[in-house]
């Protein structure tokens, strides 16, 4: 404020406000400094939200994890001829990573190659009319896709199923079973894998345009063909893209409620035949099934539930992070 | 190992559009030939399409021939990719593949080539191109390290590598040196000289000192304004180009009146 109105021995002190604001590490002013409030700000709203996920799964889900076999089995909180929490909990975490993993082999594949077409293969016009068409799949809701599952895929694609049955009968160790109604959690995979495909192939597609122009032309260069070019050069470099859409898709294949519900005849076993009905069963469709009529300690081993899908869907997205992180030193990124 | 290049009549298109307008050249086996002119004037275009790389953006076309030892590289029957393992090329910024290995990266073309190759040959070839690319006493104890690590002059000494070990007739090198500071370009200026002993060598240079000292014969490309397809004003042998050129254009631009 002295600067301006002491004009002659102003020089020293017009000086001194920017050395103020450098001392105090600001150096930004109006819009800027509410900007960086309100990214700060979202960021930190974010972790709230996560943190009081995990606040109400572990309160409401301890008295579950707590709660003795008696109380647990004679209060109806788990389904009868059950006495422990693991009983339960155990085959839905092995129902719901199952249907999952299965998901994500066969949308994967089939992902890739989408994008691959779209990115490298396909002309300009078709591939836009083709990234738009993913993009529509994306935006159909999951219980559409339940409905066309469970009425219109199951009775067709069970015959598939009888068929492959068929033919790994000559396995000794293990006999097939399967259902006709293909109300099974292979008909499951498959719906979830159709609901994943869209945002695998997007990421995907996008990671595959950024591949550098001077990579695909050092192949192009060395005499590869397109096929061998996309090997050494497009797909090297969107290695790491691709395992982080395989798990964004992974995410809303565990996570997946309406479609499985509405698909799969539910059974709580440990059990690979996933042609049969009655057999595996989500975390995320149990929770749906039972929410509405459950009361007392049967909402906590809900919720328990609840908690263990949490943690799998965190580890399993350590584990692509650690995955992605292994081979930084060829990433390019340096 | 070596072949000589006839380029006739040679118009490029991008499109409706004449990029490069009735080159007609001969480029001697064994020799380094630079191409010189200023920016825009389709030396780059030109050098692509004697590997036929310009192909790589869509709408390129050529009319008129160019003839490798007496072969049309554009004839019916000839495969693009075919021609690139014969006409290798060294681009403007090193691009050796950032997945790869120093090792990984020279073997790159020739395990394209669908060659299983034994480990023992691996290794020879291996050694054989970096010791042909100056490289070897440099990265001979870090083969298995990722390509990117190696400093700017390295890394295109080693796309030189990666491309000599397909074992190719002729190396096309797209300003090979504008990347790089003045010691490594020393360094690949050398190996220029090394590589001509082997290989026919095409050179797209900016820096006509460069051209002076590397090439035995220069090319001089010009446009005359913007729109205008470029055209090859005059090729001589080096001497004669910078010392005494039959065109006027061909004076202002090496004696550094315009470009």
């Amino acid at each position: 404020m002295t600067t301006t109105d002491s004009p002659p021995d102003a020089k020293p002190g017009r000086l001194k406000p920017p050395a103020r604001r450098r001392n105090s590490g600001d150096t930004e002013r109006g819009f800027s400094r509410v900007f960086r409030w309100i990214t700060t700000g979202s960021g930190a709203f974010l972790l709230l939200v996560l943190a009081a996920v995990a606040v109400f799964l572990i309160a409401r889900g301890l008295p579950a994890l707590t709660a003795s076999p008696d109380e647990l089995s004679g209060k109806g909180g788990l389904p009868t001829g059950m006495n422990s929490l693991w009983d339960l909990v155990g085959p839905l975490v092995f129902g719901t990573l199952l249907a999952a993993t299965m998901a994500l082999l066969l949308a994967t594949p089939v992902a890739i190659g989408i994008a691959l077409f779209i990115s490298h293969y396909a002309p300009r016009r078709a591939a836009s009319v083709i990234g738009y068409v993913i993009d529509l799949l994306a935006a159909i809701p999951s219980v559409v896709f339940g409905l066309w599952g469970g009425r219109t895929l199951a009775p067709i694609i069970s015959d598939v199923w009888v068929w492959i049955a068929g033919v790994l009968d000559f396995l000794p160790f293990w006999t097939v079973n399967v259902t006709n109604t293909g109300r099974s959690l292979a008909t499951a995979s498959v719906v979830l894998a159709v609901m994943v495909l869209p945002i695998i192939t997007a990421v995907s597609r996008e990671v595959f345009l950024q591949t550098p122009t001077l990579h695909e032309e050092a192949a192009l260069a060395l005499g590869a063909t397109r096929w061998e070019m996309i090997r050494t050069a497009v797909l090297p470099f969107g290695r790491s893209g691709v395992i982080s859409a395989a798990m964004l898709g992974l995410g809303r294949a565990l996570g997946e409620t309406m479609a499985v519900l509405m698909i799969l005849s539910p059974g709580i076993l440990y059990s690979f035949q996933i042609f049969d009905s009655g057999q595996q069963q989500t975390i995320a469709a149990f929770i749906a099934s039972r929410f509405a009529e459950a009361s007392g300690l049967a909402v906590n081993v809900l919720i328990a539930t609840g908690l263990a899908l949490f943690v799998i869907t965190m580890v399993v997205n350590m584990g692509a992070r650690a995955i992605v992180a292994r081979r930084k030193e060829f990433s390019g990124a340096n | 190992m070596a072949q000589r290049i006839d380029v006739k009549d040679l118009n490029i298109y991008y499109g409706d559009f004449l990029a490069v307008e009735g080159v007609s050249m001969t480029i001697d086996p064994k020799s380094v030939t630079a191409f010189i002119g200023p920016s825009g004037c389709g030396k780059s275009t030109f050098l692509r399409t004697l590997n036929r790389m310009h192909e790589v953006i869509p709408g390129a076309r050529v009319d008129g021939s160019v003839e490798l030892e007496g072969v049309d590289l554009y004839g019916d029957d000839v495969d693009p990719v075919a021609v690139r393992r014969t006409v290798g090329m060294v681009f403007q910024r090193p691009n050796p593949f950032p997945t790869m290995s120093i090792r990984d990266n020279v073997l790159a073309g020739v395990k394209l080539n669908n060659k299983r190759i034994s480990k023992s040959d691996a290794d020879e070839l291996v050694e054989s191109s970096l010791r042909g690319a100056n490289l070897w006493n440099e990265v001979k104890d870090r083969l298995e390290k990722p390509g990117s690590g190696l400093s700017g002059g390295q890394q295109q000494r080693l796309c030189i590598a990666r491309a000599i070990a397909v074992k190719p007739q002729v190396v096309l090198m797209d300003e090979p040196c504008s990347a790089l500071d003045p010691i490594s370009t020393l360094a690949i200026e050398d190996l220029i000289q090394e590589l001509k002993k082997d290989y026919t060598i095409v050179i797209v240079t900016h820096n006509m000192q460069q051209a002076a000292r590397v090439s035995d014969r220069t090319a001089f490309f010009n446009i005359a304004g913007t729109g205008k397809p470029g055209r090859l004003i005059e090729m001589n042998d080096t001497a004669t180009i910078f010392s005494s050129p039959a065109e006027k254009a061909t004076e202002d631009y090496v004696s550094g009146r315009f470009g």
